[in-house]
Formats: structure tokens, C-alpha cells, sequence
């Protein structure tokens, strides 16, 4: 093809527009803080806890996720049943909700006068700016993204695998270890990731929940209110490197298992 | 040894109903019917993979209808061979040995058995996307067997497998058979592959059971008009039957033997029509006169289309035979067929 047409250029120049956009402000937020003052905050004890709290939160919570929507997942990949449709539309209201009515959600059914709230003040669990409060906000945002890329996996899964393994003997456990999740473990992982990307990312909702103990987040944001732009800036290069990191590493693992397989 | 009573399932859009099979001990028997006439799930529900709604499936006296299907001792073989990816083609084979009480040698022997058996073995350590289609298939049959199942189902096996491999593997099937204590049932939409395979069968159709019976039965005595259709009778008219006569619009069939009168079905094979370019004198009770409308090549034989009047007939014959009589499209033919080649129903 040597007379790219105006079709090919104009899908070009919408290529480039997108891309540009969106590595851009990230190149230049990467590039604006200076070495001096990235040490400086990473010695600041603050900022690595709130990293390491950040970090750690986001990594319970994927792992809840992926306890309590595993189960779900395959429920809704294999078996049709009336209402699924609503569990389904169910499972994205996260995605959907204003990240501040999370909160509030939260806090409305957790607070002193909901007996709910009531039950886990007398079992001794506090939401309200606690650890536990942060990881409740952050698996209740992040489980939909884990369920959908855990359930893609099953869907990838022909039924008949399973029936095979249960007409040679296995029981339903047996075929879901040996051969169901063999085969969707990359999309479960892939879901994990997700969820703790998703959980890492949430401000909103846990600001509201949640403003100390400090997670990374609500850090930049403080910093970004009381000192600007050039205060926050180094946080946020921290954070969004070593998830990046993190993130990277976990595909090369997985990735590298795939070709020894 | 398997007998299904009055069973009825609902899936989705399926519902078969009023299921009633008797299969004997080493049977090879054929499950036959039109594509979605619910074969599959029939298979699976025998095999307890999905749900049944009501009625009984026995297995040697033993009510298996409500047993999970790990505990039914019965293999299945799916179209698509549902081959592990994960798993290598020896530990395909292998899969079912550990929940089974058999030996690690004598499983390894069995193994090395159906390996040899299947002529797998220079395949085992391969992993199943890298084999062909036959392959697959052999590798799918292996898995199944080593569990030694009292019965073996078989998903339409042959039709994804090229001409060649598929006469092949009805070789393969045929000794499988002999070695075995399975009992077999095979599932299959073509009528042919069966009457090759088969001692016993059944048609099913639109959710019910049509005819079942040996395979002799089926072919030479189909008892309605979609069996008929179904083993390939190709000659099927809607009649007034009267004493021994059958009306075809303005034409008389002599039946040979008395019939219910009103309205009914005949059908006459196609290789059942005799065709000659004069008049016979043969024993033959049924003679008309007609125009070839048209031929069709079959291969070896020809199908020859012929008009008595408002009826339209169908003949197979060879092609020295087309040759030998001058067929051609506009010819005018006699054709003739026995009183006793005709199925009324």
C-alpha cells in the first residue's frame, strides 16, 4: 500500500492523539521531581509507610477477592439460573458508583446506628480509620474486576473438560483442582492483578472511610492541598513505580512459567 | 444391562420425553437421529451429566439415575474429543487410573496396552494441540477406556475425521468392540455409519424415540415416515391405502396384501426399482411407464428421477447399467418394483 488513504491517516492521527494523551502527563509527572528530592522522600518515614500500607491493604484485598469471588465466578461462567442477569448487574455496581458513595455506603451500615455497625463494634471491629476499614473499601471496589476476569477464564473452559473428568472418576473438587483451574489460573491471576490495581487506585471512597491511617493516595492528596504540586509529585513517582514494578514482575513470572510448561 | 425407562429431560431448549431403551450386555448399539434431535444430552444424561427430570436409567439392575456421575462407571467420548491442553497425551490416557482401584503397574500396563492398542505410542509424550484430528481421537477413545467402563458412549466419533481416517477408525472401533466387556453406545446422524458398526438401534427424533430395533429392522421395516427418510428411502409417498392398493394421486400401487384402509405412507427404496427400456414380463406386481425427469451422479451410481405422471420416483442404478440403457434426461422408461419392496405405514 504505498497512497495510504485519509481512512488510514485518520485512524493515524487518532492513534497517536490517544497514546500522547495519556503518556504524556505521566512522562512529565515521572520527569518533573528532581533525585535529590525522590530520596528524600523515600527516607521520610510517612511516605513509606503509607506506600507500604498502600501496598499491602491492596494485596489483602485482592486476596479476599479472589477467596470469596472465585467461587462466584464459576458459579456464574457455568450455570444458568433465573436472576443472574441481577447478579450480574449486581457485581458491576462498584465499577458504577460514585467513588464517595462507596464511602458513605459504607460508613452508613457500618456506622453506630445500624445494627450491623452495632455487631462489629461489640465483636471489636472498627471501620471507621482503621486498616480493616480501608481493606473493606478496597475489596468492595475491586472484587468485580477480579470476578469478571475470573469468570472470562472459566467461560474459556469447555463444560465438557470437566464432564470428561468426572465421567473417569473425579469428583467435582478433584475436576475443579486437577483441571478447571490448570487451565485458569493465567485469568484468575490476570483478575488479581486487576483487583489490586483497582484497590491500590481507590481515594474516594477511602478518604471518606478512612483518612488515616494514611494510604498513599490520600497522601498526595494532602500534600498536593498543603504544600502543591511539587510536594506531591515525588509520592506519587514512588507509587506508581513500585506498582509498576510489582506488576511487571508478576507477568515475567507468569509468563516464564508458561514457556516451561 | 442399560434400560432406560420413561425418561424425560428438560434443558433449555431440549425436552425428550417418554425415553425407553434396552441395551444388552456388549451391545454395540446406534443412537441415530437428525442433528438436534438431542442425542448429546442423551448421552450425557446416561452418563449423569445432566439433569433428569423423571423416569429410570438402569445399568446391569442397578438404578444409577440419581448417582454422580464419577460413580456410574460410565466413559464418555465427545465429538470435539475434549482432550486435557494441560496435559500431556500419556497423562491424558492416564487421567483416570488414580481415582479408580486400580494398581500403579497393572495401570501402567494397561497404559502400555491401549497404546500400543491405538498405535499412540510414539505420540505419549506430545501434547494433545499438536495432533491431528484421528489422533485426538484415539488418545480421546484411550482415556476413556482405561477406566474399564461398563459402558463406553460415543459422541458422533466418526464425522469429524476425513473419509479415509473414518473407515480407519470403524476398523478400530469394530476390534475395540471385540476386545472389550464395554458395553458401546454411539451416537451418529448418519444411517450408513451405523448399519457398518451396529447390531441394535434406535432413531430419535424431535425429543422422542421413533423405532428401535437391529439395525436389519430399522432399515428394511421403518415404521414412519422420518424413519423411512431417515435410512435413506428416498421414494416416500403420502397414499389412500384401499383393500390391497395404495392410491398415489391417479396412481394404483398393487400392496400384494390387504391394508387398513384410509389414509396412510409407502415407501420403496430406491435400489429396490428395477429399470428397462421395454416392457418385462416379470413376476413383478407394480409396472408404470414414465419420462426421466433427471440424473444425478452419486459417485458410483447414479440417481435417476422419473415422472408417471404426477409421481415422481426415484432409481439407483450403476453406471455401465446408464450407459448400457441409453439413460438420458427425456427418455421414456418402464420401471417396476415387488409388492413385497414396499413399506406401508
Amino acid at each position: 500500500m504505498r497512497h495510504k488513504d485519509f481512512f488510514f491517516w485518520g485512524t493515524f492521527a487518532c492513534a497517536v492523539t490517544v497514546i500522547a494523551f495519556i503518556t504524556l502527563p505521566l512522562v512529565q509527572m515521572l520527569a518533573a521531581p528532581s533525585l535529590e528530592s525522590l530520596t528524600e522522600t523515600i527516607l521520610d518515614k510517612d511516605v513509606l509507610n503509607s506506600i507500604l500500607l498502600s501496598l499491602s491493604a491492596a494485596a489483602l484485598a485482592a486476596l479476599i477477592s479472589f477467596v470469596l469471588g472465585t467461587p462466584l465466578a464459576y458459579l456464574l461462567a457455568r450455570r444458568e439460573f433465573r436472576g443472574k442477569r441481577l447478579v450480574e448487574g449486581i457485581i458491576d455496581l462498584p465499577i458504577i458508583i460514585p467513588h464517595p458513595v462507596v464511602g458513605i455506603a459504607i460508613l452508613s451500615v457500618t456506622g453506630r446506628n445500624h445494627w450491623f455497625g452495632q455487631l462489629l463494634t461489640d465483636l471489636g471491629i472498627r471501620i471507621m480509620g482503621s486498616v480493616t476499614g480501608i481493606v473493606t473499601v478496597m475489596v468492595f471496589v475491586a472484587i468485580p474486576f477480579y470476578i469478571k476476569a475470573a469468570k472470562e477464564g472459566f467461560d474459556a473452559i469447555s463444560p465438557r473438560l470437566e464432564n470428561v473428568s468426572r465421567s473417569l472418576g473425579a469428583s467435582m473438587f478433584s475436576t475443579f483442582f486437577r483441571i478447571t483451574f490448570p487451565l485458569a489460573w493465567r485469568s484468575m491471576l490476570a483478575g488479581i492483578i486487576m483487583a489490586c490495581a483497582r484497590a491500590i487506585s481507590e481515594f474516594g471512597a477511602i478518604v471518606i472511610v478512612a483518612y488515616h491511617p494514611m494510604i498513599a493516595p490520600v497522601m498526595i492528596y494532602e500534600r498536593f492541598e498543603s504544600y502543591g504540586l511539587k510536594y506531591s509529585q515525588p509520592v506519587a513517582v514512588w507509587l506508581i513505580s513500585i506498582c509498576l514494578i510489582l506488576f511487571l514482575l508478576l507477568r515475567i513470572l507468569t509468563t516464564r512459567q508458561k514457556k516451561s510448561a | 444391562m442399560i434400560s432406560i425407562e420413561n425418561l424425560h429431560i428438560q434443558l433449555g431448549e431440549f425436552d425428550l420425553h417418554d425415553i425407553n431403551l434396552h441395551i444388552a450386555e456388549n451391545d454395540f448399539f446406534m443412537l441415530m437421529g437428525p442433528s438436534g434431535a438431542g442425542k448429546t444430552i442423551l448421552l450425557e444424561a446416561i452418563a449423569g451429566l445432566v439433569p433428569v427430570k423423571s423416569g429410570q436409567i438402569k445399568v446391569a439392575g442397578q438404578d444409577i439415575t440419581h448417582l454422580p456421575p464419577e460413580k456410574r462407571g460410565i466413559s464418555i467420548v465427545y465429538q470435539d474429543y475434549a482432550l486435557f491442553p494441560h496435559l500431556t497425551v500419556a497423562n491424558n490416557i492416564r487421567y483416570g487410573l488414580r481415582f479408580q482401584k486400580i494398581e500403579k503397574t497393572a495401570g501402567e500396563q494397561r497404559l502400555s496396552e491401549l497404546l500400543n492398542l491405538l498405535n499412540l505410542q510414539h505420540l505419549a509424550n506430545r501434547s494433545p494441540e499438536t495432533l491431528s484430528g484421528g489422533e485426538q481421537q484415539r488418545v480421546a477413545m484411550a482415556r476413556a477406556l482405561i477406566v474399564n467402563p461398563r459402558v463406553l458412549l460415543l459422541d458422533e466419533p466418526l464425522s469429524a475425521l476425513d473419509p479415509r481416517l473414518r473407515e480407519e477408525f470403524r476398523l478400530v472401533l469394530k476390534r475395540l468392540q471385540q476386545q472389550s466387556t464395554a458395553t458401546i453406545l454411539m451416537v451418529t446422524h448418519d444411517f450408513a455409519e451405523a448399519l457398518a458398526l451396529g447390531h441394535q438401534g434406535a432413531i430419535i427424533n424431535a425429543g422422542k424415540i421413533e423405532q428401535s430395533g437391529s439395525m436389519e429392522e430399522l432399515f428394511q421395516r421403518p415404521q414412519s415416515t422420518l424413519v423411512a427418510d431417515f435410512v435413506g428411502m428416498k421414494n416416500l409417498f403420502a397414499v389412500t391405502f384401499l383393500g390391497e392398493k395404495a392410491r398415489i394421486k391417479d396412481l394404483q400401487i398393487q400392496l400384494g396384501h390387504s391394508h387398513a384402509d384410509g389414509e396412510g405412507f409407502i415407501a420403496i427404496r430406491s435400489e429396490d426399482i428395477v429399470l428397462s427400456a421395454e416392457q418385462l414380463q416379470s413376476s413383478m406386481r407394480n409396472s408404470f411407464q414414465g419420462m426421466i425427469k433427471q440424473i444425478i451422479s452419486q459417485g458410483f451410481y447414479y440417481e435417476v428421477h422419473i415422472a408417471v405422471s404426477e409421481v415422481s420416483f426415484c432409481a439407483l442404478v450403476t453406471k455401465g447399467a446408464l450407459l448400457e440403457m441409453e439413460l438420458r434426461e427425456g427418455k421414456e422408461i418402464y420401471l417396476f418394483f415387488k409388492s413385497t419392496a414396499i413399506h406401508t405405514f
